[in-house]
């Protein structure tokens, strides 16, 4: 990296805070449901293969899935949702989308 | 029994099934192919033949058959016009990849040198898989077993009742393939997490 001798004008980074906008992009969430089949090892391993979750955050779902009977996975546009529970009928698991709950 | 693991310095996914076993996996891959091809999720009796031609996309309501209907769930349990719309987009191209991944299986498996009618006896099948590969057959394996589980109607927490019920009962006998795809997939997702 270069040195820089003369002061350069200083760029200030608007600082993003999620606010009522961010929320209203992004109301729509894909739920995954438990089903007696498929193995909790193989759950973990597509949520963090899929979605790119660390092994703690994937164990995590895959437990609220497996306890609670559904989880939510992952939450965008109604286009980037429908390509997650795509994704999730590819890999065998039982998905469906909702409007996020207020 | 026969299990995935990585191997210790190629790193690729190896297992060795005896020539029962391969000829088994590959006659449950085959069924799903067929499944996966043969039913329309729409009977097409009634439409006309020259609209049935011309209609390219795909379907819009739930299959009739379970297990196809487990495969394909309906995406928007509260809105049918847009799991309709979701289904016409989806659903062919869903059906295609896994008729592709268990295509993969019985490849797999003959390129492994399993024969097309399987006589001898004695033989054993080492079946060896890259990643990518190795993801397709995990992939395959959770359909596979949703078909079985959903024939034979499994249900969270009864293992005890496949447990109790005697050796010759043919349900018992296709929970214990059940089972042994199971076991496989298990294997194969550890091998898979393992470096």
């Amino acid at each position: 990296m270069g040195c820089v001798s003369a002061a350069a004008p200083v760029e200030v980074e608007p600082e993003i805070v999620p606010d009522e906008s961010t929320k209203l992009a992004q109301p729509w969430v894909t739920i995954v449901w438990n089903d007696p089949v498929n193995l909790m090892s193989y759950v973990t391993y597509v949520f963090q293969k899929y979605f790119g979750y660390d092994k703690k955050k994937a164990e995590k779902l895959m437990l609220e899935v497996h306890e609670d009977g559904k989880s939510v996975v992952s939450s965008g546009s109604r286009e980037e949702m429908e390509r997650d529970v795509q994704a999730m009928h590819e890999y065998g698991l039982w998905a469906t989308m909702d409007k996020q709950a207020e | 029994m026969s299990a995935f693991q990585r191997h210790r310095r190629s790193k690729r996914i190896i297992a060795t099934f005896t020539g029962f076993e391969a000829d088994l996996l590959r006659s449950l891959a085959a069924q799903l192919v067929e499944l996966l091809r043969n039913e329309a999720a729409v009977p097409r009796d009634h439409v006309d033949p020259f609209e049935a031609m011309m209609d390219f996309s795909g379907p819009e309501t739930e299959p009739d058959d379970p297990v196809l209907a487990r495969l394909f769930p309906t995406a928007y349990p509260s809105d049918p016009e847009a799991s309709a719309e979701f289904r016409r987009f989806t659903e062919g191209a869903l059906r295609d990849g896994k008729a592709d991944a268990a295509i993969a299986i019985i490849d797999g498996l003959e390129e492994a040198g399993l024969p097309s009618e399987l006589t001898e006896e004695g033989l054993m099948i080492d079946v060896e898989l890259d990643e990518p590969d190795a993801e397709t057959w995990m992939r395959s394996f959770t359909d596979l077993r949703l078909a079985l589980a959903t024939r034979l109607g499994v249900e969270e927490g009864d293992e005890a009742v496949w447990a109790a019920m005697p050796d010759d009962d043919p349900r018992a006998q296709a929970h214990d393939i059940y089972d042994w795809v199971g076991y496989l997939q298990e294997t194969l997702v550890h091998a898979l997490s393992s470096r």
